[in-house]
């Protein structure tokens, strides 16, 4: 996962983070949404997002892609994408830098294997204007 | 595609019509390739885990039977193209002194395991694992990863990812055609007993 930019706002303001992802060749991660009930999706969740009120989250459309050991094509993520995380600055933020903290949860499979649940720590550092 | 797949292929082909054992002119050899040589083989790390009642199960309590131990997991889609086949395997060859156990590596156990088992259907043990145990098997990261151990309790053929399913056929009947060695052992130190009364 690369380093999300440092994003900056007003209070009130709308403020938008992008996320890089880069999911090696060969591999892939079911998506947000994945076909099958007991697949486990990719999901971004806020811990700590300091003075900032976390929204929604902004999710790639995923690719369909048959694989040999799924009757189905499954709905994953592959390669490059980004996550778009919106924010809200809080109202009684203070002016400063701060960081939003958050939790990547994954599960990744290549095209005979699959690989356990993992959660990566995501850090989005911003700046109270 | 490699010769395996294409094999594979034309097995699952031919299994698709229907034809495949019609065709078969007198018994299929089995081929060996995955089974490792009786000297090659490495003591499988004995366990204790427990199983859907509650109840211990330990690898040790399985000697002198061929096992296919199968590292899965619920969310593991390669998983569930195997179960069926070891389902199979299991009814096949249950009274030939075979058994497939289960090791389920998810991370919420039964609540997820136990609605998966019904929903199928399995009919073999299952068991739920941890990290040590996946420790005591080389991590075993990749799932599924499935070992058949011999009779004698060691590691005779080790299968990383979705692999086919003839040569899990082919191993387990490799490896049940050897006798059992426990039981010889056994019947020997019977006899020394009565003669020595």
């Amino acid at each position: 996962m690369g380093q999300p930019q440092q994003v900056a706002g007003r209070r009130n303001a709308a403020v938008q983070a992008k996320i890089p992802v880069a999911v090696r060749p060969g591999f892939h991660v079911n998506s947000n949404t994945p076909t099958e009930e007991y697949l486990i999706p990719l999901k971004l969740t806020w811990t700590a997002a300091g003075a900032l009120e976390s929204g929604s989250v902004t999710y790639p459309k995923p690719s369909m892609e048959k694989y040999e050991f799924a009757e189905k094509p499954l709905s994953v993520f592959t390669g490059d994408f980004e996550l778009v995380a919106n924010f809200k600055v809080a109202a009684n933020a203070p002016a400063g830098p701060g960081a939003a903290v958050g939790k990547l949860h994954y599960q990744a499979c290549n095209d005979r294997a699959c690989f356990p649940p993992k959660t990566v720590e995501v850090t989005i550092p911003y700046r109270v204007q | 595609m490699s010769a395996r797949r294409l094999s594979f292929a034309l097995a699952a082909a031919l299994l698709a019509g229907g034809l495949i054992y019609f065709w078969s002119p007198g018994p299929r050899s089995v081929r060996t390739g995955p089974v490792k040589p009786d000297k090659d083989r490495h003591q499988a790390p004995d366990f204790a885990l427990k199983d859907v009642n509650g109840q211990t199960v330990r690898l040790s309590d399985y000697r002198g039977k061929v096992v296919l131990l199968d590292f899965w997991a619920t969310w593991c889609s390669p998983c569930q193209i195997e179960i069926p086949w070891f389902m199979d395997l299991e009814r096949r060859n249950k009274d030939k002194g075979f058994a497939v156990l289960g090791v389920s590596m998810d991370d919420d156990g039964w609540e997820s395991v136990k609605p998966f088992l019904s929903q199928l259907g399995v009919n073999y043990r299952v068991v739920i694992g941890d990290s040590e145990t996946a420790q005591l098997y080389g991590g075993v990261d990749a799932l599924p990863t499935t070992f058949l151990i011999d009779r004698d309790g060691k590691i005779a053929a080790v299968h990383v990812g979705l692999a086919d399913r003839r040569d899990f056929e082919d191993g387990v009947e490799k490896l049940l055609q050897s006798p059992a060695p426990a039981a010889d052992s056994r019947a020997a130190l019977a006899a020394v007993t009565l003669r020595s009364d």
